[in-house]
């Protein structure tokens, strides 16, 4: 229960921050905040104890049992680690932003409510081991995402990019539902673990690939990759510990965190090898390639994330080699820790770099690298942490980036020697790739942090003149600035307590317990590595590029926009909009008679239809009662009623002649012994004469047209059938012997069960008091639409007269 | 155009009453015999707007001061509310529950959880109509 609860706890806490903003002026909000992640990580920390010794802790909280449903807490070593990172990241995250949020300014309410929000969503995300849940709390950080990116709101790019971001994670989500559903019907469970217990058996069957692809569309929509990456730039309106918390740290890393669960499911498949890792390394590579183009700080920062993203995927992609058998090495093994590590180590270096990001965008007004420079000596501390940043992202030591980006190469060197899945002729692509994409990397870490503190300053361009920033807002990226040196020293101590443990989630097949991983992380090996060999000839190809940066820069002009992804983008979205709406308004007329028209034809042609397919009709003369005078005069007076209703030629006549249609179907009532129907038909009728009474006043004089109605053949067609109708479907309803009627149950139980008298009354409270239910509320939707069109309306009156 | 209503109006002042406390029990026996919440809504609206009829809007919203979008809102709740009891004792949803007391002055009476849920259909029905009826009528 407990376990549960923690996932639930900054939701809770959410409620709260609304009246704390409100009644507590002085105080910023968010260091209320800052305990509940704060909290979070000391009980999680507690875990990792245990849960580097291979133990797994499992808590689960039904949800809805009749489908199967539950809320499921699941802490082995991967989702330990992404708790961790959520709550610890999340804490720098939240004291960051008491610095960078003016509490007088910002609505610091929403802010809050959304980041506690995103948080649940995400701790559930990581920790849910069942598919519909993990689904529901996907879709959760997809629309907190949306909120927090459109936080700035009266920004059109803000809107922009969170509905953009919206529409491309969300669809991806939808595909991974499709995912899942697949994944149900072919195993039976929608549990994780019993699922990868079953993953043998699974491949075989004709579903496999369609859920492969559906989850990894989830996956490489939620974690940037190629082509998808188009949401994150634009999600850098986002407030900057936003940008550094969920689209760094946590949420795209959300599609690593599935990619890694299901490889034990999927990485049998020869697709999912080729699929995870192509993509990886081209998004690797694309988003070096394209981070040099980007002018805006947080912007280089985002296609970086892109890149990084691609990395760590293209080394999951590896990593499910291993269940290839045979072709196992044992350089392999080293692609699934390289990828936990690297992002962790991934998660400390972005993170405050962004930090610094905003924190130049806070002191200087600006982000854009080409009015910045020469900022060193007037921001020393904050040049300091974006320094160790950047080298570290670079790769370079004594930093933490070094180690896994040595890794992240022997990885994509080992694939060249994969003699199997076409590996033999392909793999050598990869550590080129590889190669490439790092020296990018190297280049635009340069860019970032050289163009911005070195050089010529240029106070003239400025919006503020720039100074340090406060100390409170530099302790967040010191802190991680610290752990990304600390890493670097400490790397095995690290790989032990978080690294071994998920790795072994990753590939529960080939480890008892984390302690079988053998790997031991160095950052010298004794003897020239080609590994070190490539980082030489990154080092100096990157320098030499980072030099003549701005001859060939300009080669990013020369690609035409009409090509981009974000052009396809917005044209699709463009015609969608259009298009659609030119087909709403092709029937949509504004015309009340053409609306009953589409229904009454509609109805008709689906009943009678269905009535002829399924040959539903029948007629049976048996337990007919007899005519009576009666009925005889009931009939001709609803006649002539309905006559008189249609051809009146003022309204009053057409309401006593619909009043009088209303009081003689009240009394057929009366005559069939339905006392229960007669009564509420007369009321209704009396209050619906009372009613037009009312609105008579109101109402214009039949127009014209009204009364000379001309004869339409396509409205005739439509009455008549609609009469056919009725009346084939009443004829049979009374023929048709198949299933014995319900009132026999109802006549048995009504007193003994439902401690009633009246049938009617008792299907209506309790038999059927759902339909009730829906009823009522529908009733009160239709009370309340009335008012609002009609007071809406008044409104718009009193303000015109205001304008006179 | 002056009319002449004393008529209506004084024989109102009675039936209003007549109506109202017919739609009550109309409303209370509804589970037995011929009636329930709708109906008696229903006849309760009907006498209101027999008030609104003889008098006018203004006049009836002195005499009834009843904000009719909260007392739709109320029913809502009420029904639901009935409807959502049970899950907290462990029943199913929309699990109604009755038993038989002796009450004072009346005898044996069953009282049923059905009534609350009805109560909330009688107050929503109460309650659009008449937002429908002085919507419609007070827009000039």
């Amino acid at each position: 229960m407990l376990q549960v609860l923690y996932i639930f706890i900054p939701m809770l806490a959410a409620i709260f921050v609304p009246l704390l903003y409100k009644s507590i002026k002085n105080i910023h909000t968010g260091w209320f905040v800052l305990a509940v992640p704060a909290t979070l990580a000391i009980i999680y920390a507690s875990y990792i104890g245990k849960v580097a010794d291979g133990k797994v802790f499992l808590e689960e909280l039904p949800w809805i049992p009749s489908l199967d449903i539950s809320v499921v807490s699941y802490l082995d070593g991967l989702s330990l680690l992404f708790s961790l990172l959520i709550t610890g990241i999340g804490s720098l995250v939240v004291l960051y932003s008491i610095f960078y949020l003016d509490k007088h300014k910002e609505k610091l309410h929403n802010f809050y409510v959304y980041l506690l929000l995103f948080m649940t969503a995400m701790l559930g995300v990581v920790q849910s081991d069942h598919l519909i849940t993990l689904y529901f709390f996907w879709e959760l950080t997809s629309i907190s995402s949306f909120l927090l990116i459109g936080y700035w709101y009266a920004r059109d790019a803000s809107r922009f990019g969170a509905l953009k971001s919206m529409m491309i994670t969300v669809g991806g989500g939808l595909m991974m539902l499709g995912g899942f559903i697949l994944l149900y019907l072919m195993g039976g469970t929608y549990s994780i673990r019993e699922l990868i217990v079953m993953a043998p058996s699974l491949v075989q069957h004709p579903l496999f690939t369609w859920s492969l692809v559906l989850i990894l569309l989830g996956a490489f929509t939620k974690s940037a990759q190629f082509p998808f990456y188009i949401w994150l730039p634009d999600a850098m309106e986002a407030p900057t510990p936003v940008s550094a918390y969920l689209h760094s740290a946590t949420m795209v890393k959300a599609g690593i965190y599935l990619v890694a669960r299901f490889t034990p499911i999927f990485a049998v498949s020869e697709l999912w090898v080729w699929l995870v890792t192509s993509v990886g390394i081209l998004t690797l590579f694309w988003g070096s390639f394209f981070a040099i183009k980007q002018t805006d700080l947080k912007g280089i920062l985002a296609f970086s994330t892109v890149s990084q993203l691609g990395l760590i995927m293209s080394l999951l992609g590896a990593s499910a080699l291993a269940f290839h058998g045979n072709g196992t090495t044992d350089t392999i093994k080293f692609a699934a820790f390289a990828a936990i590590f690297h992002l962790i180590n991934h998660a400390t270096f972005k993170g405050s770099l962004f930090m610094i990001a905003g924190i130049v965008d806070h002191e200087t007004g600006t982000r854009d690298i080409r009015k910045l420079g020469g900022l060193m000596s007037i921001m020393p501390l904050s040049f300091t942490v974006a320094a160790i940043g950047s080298l570290s992202m670079a790769g370079l030591p004594p930093f933490n980036g070094f180690l896994s980006k040595e890794m992240f190469l022997t990885a994509m060197l080992a694939l060249q020697n994969f003699d199997f899945l076409g590996f033999e002729t392909w793999g050598a692509l990869f550590p080129i790739v590889a190669w490439i994409a790092s020296i990018f990397t190297f280049v635009y870490s340069f860019y970032f942090v050289f163009r911005t503190f070195t050089g010529t300053y240029k106070p003239e361009k400025l919006p503020h003149k720039p100074h340090e920033a406060p100390i409170g807002m530099l302790i967040s990226p010191m802190i991680l600035a610290a752990l990304v040196v600390t890493i670097f020293f400490i790397p095995n101590l690290v790989g032990d307590t978080f690294v071994k443990p998920a790795v072994q989630a990753i590939q529960p097949f080939l480890y008892d317990s984390p302690k079988d991983i053998d790997i031991h992380v160095a950052a010298w090996h004794g003897e020239i590595t080609p590994e070190l060999v490539m980082t030489f000839g990154i080092v100096i190809v990157g320098v030499l590029l980072f030099v003549a940066l701005p001859k060939w820069q300009v080669i990013y002009q020369r690609f035409p926009k009409s090509l981009t992804l974000n052009n396809a983008y917005d044209k699709i979205m463009l015609g969608l909009d259009v298009g659609l709406n030119r087909v709403s308004r092709l029937y949509m007329t504004g015309s009340m008679r053409h609306y009953l028209l589409y229904m009454f034809s509609s109805i008709a042609a689906i009943v009678i239809g269905s009535l002829f397919v399924k040959n539903a009709f029948t007629v049976s003369f048996q337990d007919i009662s007899p005519i009576r005078p009666y009925e005889i005069i009931l009939v001709v007076v609803l006649v002539i009623g309905t006559a008189i209703t249609i051809l009146a030629k003022s309204r009053l006549t057409a309401i006593i002649g619909l009043g009088a249609v209303g009081y003689t179907v009240a009394l057929f009532f009366v005559i069939f012994n339905a006392p229960d129907l007669a009564l509420t038909q007369l009321v209704i009728e009396t209050i619906s004469v009372a009613l037009f009474l009312l609105a008579f006043y109101h109402l214009p004089k039949l127009g014209k047209r009204e009364e000379r109605m001309r004869f339409q053949l396509n409205r005739a067609i439509v009455s008549v059938a609609v009469g056919v109708m009725v009346t084939l479907v009443a004829l049979s309803a009374h023929s048709q012997k198949l299933i014995p009627t319900i009132s026999k149950y109802y006549e048995e139980t009504v007193y003994s069960k439902a401690g009633g008298g009246n049938i009617v009354n008792v299907i209506l409270v309790d038999y059927r008091g759902f339909d009730t239910l829906f009823e009522i509320t529908v009733l009160a939707i239709a009370g309340m639409a009335i008012l609002a069109m009609i007071k809406l309306r008044m409104n718009r009156k009193e303000k015109t007269h205001e304008n006179k | 155009m002056k009319t002449n209503d004393v008529i209506i109006q004084f024989t109102t002042k009675i039936v209003f009453f007549i109506i109202f406390f017919f739609s009550i029990h109309i409303f209370l026996a509804g589970h037995y015999t011929p009636g329930g919440g709708f109906v008696g809504g229903l006849l309760t609206s009907s006498a209101i707007v027999l008030l609104v009829l003889a008098f006018d809007l203004n006049t009836v919203r002195k005499v009834l001061p009843i904000n009719y979008t909260y007392l739709t809102a109320i029913g809502l709740l009420l029904a639901l509310a009935t409807a959502a009891f049970p899950m907290f004792v462990g029943k199913p949803f929309f699990t109604h529950f009755f038993d038989y007391f002796d009450l004072p002055l009346l005898g044996k009476q069953s009282l049923h959880t059905a009534m609350l849920f009805d109560s909330g259909v009688y107050l929503v029905v109460v309650g659009v109509t008449m937002t429908i009826i002085q919507t419609i009528g007070e827009d000039e």
